[in-house]
């Protein structure tokens, strides 16, 4: 059964990613129709999210009962090791899409807009005012899009959740050292320290969010400016939510005694995504708020 | 529940029957299958659509099909067939090879595995579902440049969660890929051991991961400028439509390699078995595919030159797409040479894979043509780019696909096809192909313009012979089918090795080969591999 190439380990047909299907239809469908104005979208997105949520419960059960059982041998564990490492590449990209399209605005089609190279009456006609620096202070068409009064500065706030999940990767890790020297308390202690520093790094994105639609005016719709702002650090948020949720799973996970030095996939699995959600934190830091 | 299969264990009484064991599957042949019988069918409905957009064509003026329509019908066409054709297409092959090829029981992942196939339907639903909404399916383009494809009605959002389903799926798939290549290879099955098509689809794999998200995020930009107010794509908000192009091409360039790749990897199995010779080159056929595939992130603006980029982006997109054609020019020779002197036989198989050679080489000069910049700026949504990018799809991707079925179908259902019926599907499409295709660039360079049902007079007579030649090669894809159908259901017994020049480790199991491919892992050595 160890042995890289001894007995394979193959699964039983699974009901579950079927599920998973019916439970991603579902929340697309009914977000589409909820886009196009139709009220029902709603309901079908619950039932889709009730789905959704009903498998990851089972599939993620079935795969740590196959786990704690010891059915995996080491050619098993290496496929995960695989599967997470280039899932987390995949995300990478996602965010590294979002980042060309900052930099692209940022440097040169804002600039372009303002009349550099060689298009210098880009705006002339149109929107005479327009005055391509970044943030932007004048909208190309202010009509259309609102102006903020003012931007999030990067030493403040965004500073401290700096700190906070930069920190938080250090406790990850701790939690791991303690994991291999077989110490479940300070093992289960980490994990709860990264957890909740995880969560309140989202409350207080989310209070800044707050502070910024309804003080600063800077929203969505505040141009490109806006759009990259929110769109950036929105999806962010959302992965670290995403990362804090899973921590959470692994606390619980850690507390009934599932991990071992020797085998413990899941732990490193989140521990990963999470130095992956830290990292992507860094270069928003820099270039959203900070540069 | 589940099971670890020791060594030789291979009973299935306790395995789900009909419909339940195709839902719930995890074993690699059966979701071969299922990805394959659904691009065939997708290629189908796909057809279906190019037949309207040709009848429409057959003369100028508007005749049958209301013009939104017909830019629907080119919209959707080219989303089935990159999506449901040839990338399940491929991927089935990539599921029912793999592990026959590296000497492994499964997928490393066969859970995933079913889900990755099981999105498809799904998302293909809210796809073509779209085409029924009030106002009609998405008309943009299957490039969905803003601002035309954000006056999408109803079917915007549906698009673009289909577009988000389908990518979810792919990036399993090529996790799956990579995670089995990696790890379930057999002892001796080295790097440089391993079928071309296991490299080109651990390559196309790469691609996938690294593209799949930016066109993600390229639908999740459309989707909140629609309808959430950003401004990624629209000036008056310091946006800019161009910042489309750019995010989308970045995908777009790698994926049509993501398209052409696995094909290239078929036909480099095939030429050697009826050559009767060893691959030529195999090793520089690696790094000629690793070189294509680098390059390719390098290239994208070359969709772009008449979009008005600075002197020195048109200057660099173009030296680099230039580029990609010396690692291109290395796979054609290598071919040829793997043919040069051999003890070629000409069964189906042969036959598609050395039209692939040609008419795939012909397509890749039209894209020499094309992104040579000043040049692009004559050809540029005309239907030359429709005849280049159907010579490399078409009789690049698909004949090479195809060439694949006819070549593993005998190991595949333990029955030898009808040789006389595969001879002639063969000479009516290759022949009719080039009927539909190659006027296109007379066409183009002539001016008529891509993704319009109208056209000038003087476009009539070539315009009539591609819409013929397209009738014949649509119809000439119900022989295929019917052929395969038939295969399916019985013929003469299948040997193991099926083709006299065949190697490598497939070609060692029985003809159909057992449900886990290789419950005790082979020895592989130089003599096994490199067929
Ligand atoms: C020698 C290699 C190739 C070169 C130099 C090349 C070059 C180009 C260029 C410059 C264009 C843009 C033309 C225009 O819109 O004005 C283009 C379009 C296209 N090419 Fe290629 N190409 C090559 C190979 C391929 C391959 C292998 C495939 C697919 C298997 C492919 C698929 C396409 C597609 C689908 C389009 C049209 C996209 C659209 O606008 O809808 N090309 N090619
Ligand atoms: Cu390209």
């Amino acid at each position: 059964m160890s042995a890289p190439h001894g007995g394979y380990y193959l699964p039983d047909p699974s009901h579950w990613p079927i599920l998973g299907s019916i439970g991603l239809f579902s929340i697309f469908l009914g977000s589409a129709t909820w886009l196009n104005g139709a009220s029902a979208g709603g309901l079908i997105i619950g039932f889709g999210i009730a789905v959704f949520l009903f498998m990851l419960f089972g599939w993620f059960g079935t795969v740590i009962r196959e786990s704690v059982t010891g059915t995996y041998n080491h050619q098993v564990d290496v496929s995960f090791r695989w599967g997470m490492f280039w899932f987390i590449v995949s995300e990478v990209m996602f965010f590294g899409g979002f980042f060309g399209a900052l930099f692209y605005s940022r440097i040169l089609s804002v600039q372009w807009l303002g009349g550099a190279g060689d298009g210098f009456a880009t705006h002339q006609f149109l929107w005479p005012d327009f005055v391509p620096d970044w943030p932007m202070t004048v909208m190309p068409d202010p009509s259309k899009w609102t102006v903020y009064r003012e931007v999030i500065p990067a030493i403040g706030v965004p500073l401290l959740n700096t700190i906070i999940l930069v920190s938080s990767s250090f406790t990850v890790t701790f939690g791991h050292w303690a994991l291999k020297k077989g110490n479940r308390r300070a093992q289960s202690w980490w994990l709860f320290v990264t957890l909740a520093l995880g969560f309140t790094f989202v409350g207080i994105q989310a209070t800044e969010y707050v502070h910024a639609y309804h003080e600063l005016g800077l929203t969505l719709h505040s141009g490109i400016y806006g759009t990259t702002f929110f769109m950036l650090t929105g999806f962010h948020g959302l992965h670290v939510t995403i990362g804090a949720t899973m921590l959470t799973v692994i606390w619980l996970r850690s507390l009934s005694g599932h991990f071992t030095p020797e085998n413990h996939f899941g732990f490193e699995a989140v521990a990963w995504y999470w130095h992956f959600v830290d990292v992507v934190w860094l270069f928003l830091f820099t270039f959203v708020y900070w540069l | 529940m589940s099971q670890a299969v020791a060594h030789g264990h291979d009973d299935h009484s306790h395995l789900p029957a009909g419909w339940k064991r195709w839902l719930f599957t995890t074993n690699h042949k059966d979701i071969g299958t299922l990805y394959l019988s659904f691009a065939l069918i997708m290629f189908f409905i796909g057809g279906a659509m190019a037949m309207i957009i040709r009848l429409e064509l057959l003369e100028p003026g508007v005749q049958y099909v209301d013009p939104t329509f017909f830019n629907s019908m080119t919209t959707m066409h080219a989303l089935v067939m990159i999506f449901g054709v040839v990338m399940p297409g491929t991927v089935g092959f990539a599921n029912w090879l793999i592990p026959m090829m590296i000497g492994s029981p499964d997928m490393a992942l066969p859970r995933m595995n079913n889900w990755s196939f099981w999105i498809l339907p799904f998302a293909f639903t809210l796809l073509l579902g779209s085409l029924f909404l009030p106002g009609g399916g998405p008309a943009g383009g299957w490039t969905m440049y803003p601002p035309l494809m954000l006056q999408t009605g109803f079917a915007l959002p549906f698009v673009i969660f289909a577009v988000h389903f389908l990518g979810a799926s792919s990036i399993m798939g090529s996790i799956n890929i990579i995670a089995t290549i990696f790890n379930m290879r057999a002892p001796g099955m080295t790097f440089m051991r391993l079928p071309l098509f296991v490299w080109t689809w651990l390559i196309t794999s790469f691609l996938l991961i690294a593209t799949i998200p930016v066109l993600a995020g390229a639908v999740t930009m459309l989707l909140t400028d629609k309808y959430f107010g950003t401004s990624f794509f629209n000036a008056a908000g310091g946006g800019d439509p161009v910042l489309f192009q750019h995010v989308f091409w970045f995908f777009g360039h790698p994926e049509v390699y993501i398209l052409i790749l696995p094909s290239f990897g078929i036909v480099s199995q095939i030429l050697p078995t009826f050559s009767r010779k060893p691959l030529f080159g195999y090793e520089s056929m690696v790094y000629a595919t690793a070189s294509i595939a680098f390059l390719s992130f390098f290239v994208w603006a070359h969709h772009m030159f008449t979009v008005g980029m600075p002197l020195a982006g048109e200057l660099f997109f173009m030296y680099a797409t230039m580029s990609i054609a010396v690692p291109t020019g290395v796979k054609v020779f290598n071919w040829v040479a793997t043919m040069w002197r051999g003890s070629m036989t000409f069964e189906t198989p042969m036959l598609w894979a050395i039209s692939f050679v040609v008419l795939f080489t012909i397509g890749g000069f039209s894209g020499l043509m094309l992104g040579i910049t000043p040049a692009d700026f004559q050809y540029h949504d005309t239907y030359f780019v429709v005849a280049h990018f159907h010579y490399v799809l078409v009789t690049g991707a698909v004949f090479g696909m195809i060439g694949g079925v006819y070549y593993w179908l005998p190991k595949w259902t333990g029955h030898m096809y009808d040789e006389t019926l595969g001879k002639i599907h063969f000479w009516v499409s290759v022949i009719s192909v080039n009927l539909l295709f190659f006027p296109q660039h007379f066409l183009g360079l002539a001016g008529m313009p891509r993704r319009i049902p109208d056209y000038a007079v003087q476009f009539t007579e070539w315009n009539q012979i591609s819409s013929i030649g397209g009738f014949v090669f649509g119809a000439s894809q119900l022989i295929f089918l019917y052929l395969i159908i038939r295969c399916i259901r019985g013929g003469a017994k299948a040997t193991d090795q099926v083709w006299e020049g065949a190697h490598g480790l497939e070609w060692t199991l029985p003809s159909p080969p057992p449900y886990h491919s290789f419950t005790t892992p082979p020895q592989v050595t130089d003599a096994v591999a490199h067929s």
